[in-house]
């Protein structure tokens, strides 16, 4: 990637607060224009990142580059990117349009044009018909748009945004989703978000980075940290998982066949894996990606048709049922104690109909189904 | 839980002590004085209400005017001097870390579980014509003038018995009272919206201009009502560290009580500085709750 088209470089930071390190060698890369996601559960180090982008913290180690621009000695007042507030942190002394001519005040701008800013930016957030509300007369979500506009005002080349819908209700949340989405598209700022919801993540992103412990994990465009997880702690966090330990028995370029004793049987991969035959690792099969059959006493496994015999199928029991209208979750309890999880959608009104508690089931997957995952 | 104001008997026994106390230490004594007040010396001892307005219309003497208008005039420049100083230092302990924190409200603290008058003679020792100022500045001098500058003599500064003892003593007085209502307000204040006005491109003194003085004001407020009362009814400090034309009015009224044996007199300039007292209170409700709303969010 060429210096022109990113925006943003991190570049082997760490940040440490005592003993304890917050973020850890992180390095990416950011393009301009692009929705980019930080994730991860909360204490793995994604805030402390976002505010190092701000210049509310100083890495301890490595160097952020803005625009090309080393941002080590440049104060938060003198960067060009602006940040939307967990808190939103509107200024309650002041109105809407106080609030979002404020930043207009030390960039120069001609007192004849800030009107025409402020205005515009409060159309873009569909506040321009309470530009003289005080904050303290306005709903939640409403003084989200009026930080989201007083950030927007400034033009800057990044916004950054701090867990921006996680003091939402749930409606307006799925709402607001779509909107500033749309809105990023619409004005093609790039924009920064921290989230710990992967739904939102996955909804809004163009490409995420997944934190853990300080430590970038993947970077990845959410189809990609969903089917391509790249260790075991992606495909756990992202989604649901059945993750079984297993050693690599087959590996050829073209197939490969993972031998598990927690699973009490053979994982068959119709791609090669190349990684280290007879190594502990680890395999991991979404819910949704398990057929479930019914299972006859004395009956034989019904190998799936891309599979060798005997591999991609094993026999349960179904002990839980979580229906949840467009899909029920199904948990299943292996012969040999490990318990699995199968999602199935209700694709009829009556599906949810075809397996109850204590049914025996088979359950089978595709050679494609499965992702290797070496730690 | 039952609303325990519902239980007459409970509520008017829990009531009834402090209520008692009042009367007895508070309400009744006022009674007194204030009755002392509209009333005439008979003879030596002996005082007769006579509903007399004299000792107030004494009140507006020139002489006493000139000691109430110096006393206010002291009291408000020590209160601005506490604002100027306490705000920085309200600033610091808002940001400082946990333990820093505490170090630094016991450090305003300390002087407070201090014995007023041990403090004062400490600072006299500080600041008199032999003290540690004027000692080590004849030290700089005698070595200034080792250097062969033509230094002349030295002459110690007449840092005691004046005005300016007087508002030194003060402030150091009245400080902790002026930090704690402003720490207390800064402290309350969510720093995100610091933050947001630096990322808006404010510098940190437009920060504090635009942002935090605006939002602190309830509590700037209380700190100026609460340090101005105090400092103006102020009377250890200017009867030991001022001079004989260095009056102040709490100064006044205790001569009033002892040495003129005055008593109504002096009880109407009681109830003159009560009232004035009243009167910046009633502006402190007043602004608070203008800023109440400011707060509220």
């Amino acid at each position: 990637m060429s210096d022109r088209d990113t925006i943003i470089r991190v570049e082997e930071v760490t940040k440490r607060y005592g003993k304890v390190t917050a973020v850890d060698r992180v390095t990416l890369e950011i393009p301009r224009g692009e929705f980019f996601a930080l994730l991860g559960p909360s204490g793995c180090g994604k805030t402390t990142l976002l505010r190092m982008l701000a210049g509310f913290e100083m890495p301890s180690e490595g160097k952020i580059f803005i625009d090309g621009v080393d941002m080590s000695t440049i104060p938060p007042n003198k960067r060009p990117v602006n940040m939307v507030f967990q808190s939103y942190a509107v200024f309650p002394h002041m109105t809407v349009f106080e609030n979002v001519a404020y930043g207009l005040k030390f960039d120069n701008v001609a007192k004849a044009d800030q009107y025409g800013r402020v205005m515009a930016a409060l159309a873009d957030v569909k506040l321009d018909h309470l530009a003289e509300r005080k904050p303290d007369q306005m709903s939640g979500g409403q003084r989200q748009r009026v930080a989201l506009a007083r950030a927007l005002v400034k033009k800057p080349k990044v916004l950054l945004l701090d867990e921006p819908l996680s003091a939402l209700d749930a409606k307006l949340r799925e709402a607001m989703r779509f909107e500033l989405a749309e809105l990023q598209d619409k004005i093609g700022i790039t924009f920064v978000m921290v989230t710990h919801d992967q739904d939102e993540a996955l909804a809004m992103a163009c490409r995420c980075a997944v934190m853990d412990r300080g430590k970038l994990m993947q970077t990845a465009t959410p189809s990609n940290l969903y089917e391509f997880p790249a260790n075991k702690f992606v495909a756990d966090f992202i989604g649901s998982v059945n993750l079984f330990e297993g050693t690599l028995e087959v590996d050829e370029p073209d197939h490969a066949i993972v031998q598990s004793e927690e699973l009490g049987g053979r994982i068959f991969f119709d791609h090669g894996v190349s990684g280290a035959g007879g190594e502990k690792m680890w395999v991991g099969i979404r819910p949704e990606k398990i057929e479930l059959l019914k299972r006859e006493e004395g009956s034989t496994p019904p190998t799936p048709e891309d599979a060798p015999s005997g591999c991609n199928v094993t026999a349960g029991t179904i002990r839980q049922i979580s229906y949840l209208g467009s899909e029920s979750i199904y948990e299943i309890d292996l012969i040999n104690g490990r318990r699995m999880q199968v999602s199935r959608p209700n694709l009829s009104r009556w599906d949810q109909e075809d397996f109850t508690w204590d049914d025996e089931v088979w359950l089978r997957w595709h050679g494609d189904s499965p992702v290797l995952l070496q730690s | 839980m039952q609303d325990w104001r519902e239980d007459k008997t409970f509520f008017g026994a829990a009531i009834a002590l402090p209520v008692i106390w009042f009367m007895i230490f508070f309400v009744v004594p006022m009674a007194i004085v204030w009755a002392y007040s509209v009333g005439e010396n008979v003879g030596a001892v002996d005082i007769a209400i006579t509903g007399t307005f004299a000792n107030y219309a004494k009140a507006f003497s020139p002489e006493v005017l000139k000691v109430m208008g110096d006393s206010v005039v002291l009291a408000f420049i020590t209160t601005i001097i506490c604002l100027v100083v306490a705000f920085p230092v309200a600033l610091a302990m808002t940001f400082a870390d946990e333990k820093q924190k505490m170090w630094l409200l016991l450090l305003v603290m300390l002087p407070f579980w201090t014995n007023l008058l041990i403090r004062t003679y400490a600072l006299i020792a500080v600041m008199r014509t032999s003290g540690v100022i004027n000692s080590g500045l004849e030290g700089v001098h005698g070595l200034l003038a080792l250097t062969g500058l033509p230094m002349g003599t030295f002459e110690p500064l007449p840092l005691l018995y004046n005005k300016f003892a007087v508002v030194v003593g003060l402030v150091y007085v009245h400080l902790p009272f002026m930090v704690l209502p402003l720490y207390a307000a800064l402290d309350r204040l969510d720093k995100s919206l610091i933050e947001a006005s630096l990322d808006l491109g404010a510098g940190h003194l437009e920060t504090i201009r635009r942002i935090i003085v605006p939002l602190a004001a309830p509590g700037i407020a209380a700190g100026l009502v609460i340090t101005f009362i105090p400092a103006l009814g102020a009377y250890l400090t200017p009867d030991l560290l001022g001079g004989p034309d260095d009056l102040m009015i709490a100064s006044l009224i205790e001569r009033q009580f002892k040495r003129a044996n005055d008593w109504p007199f002096g009880a109407a300039l009681s109830f003159i500085l009560m009232y004035i007292t009243l009167i910046f209170f009633a502006i402190r409700a007043f602004m608070e709750r203008k800023g109440g709303k400011v707060g509220a969010h």
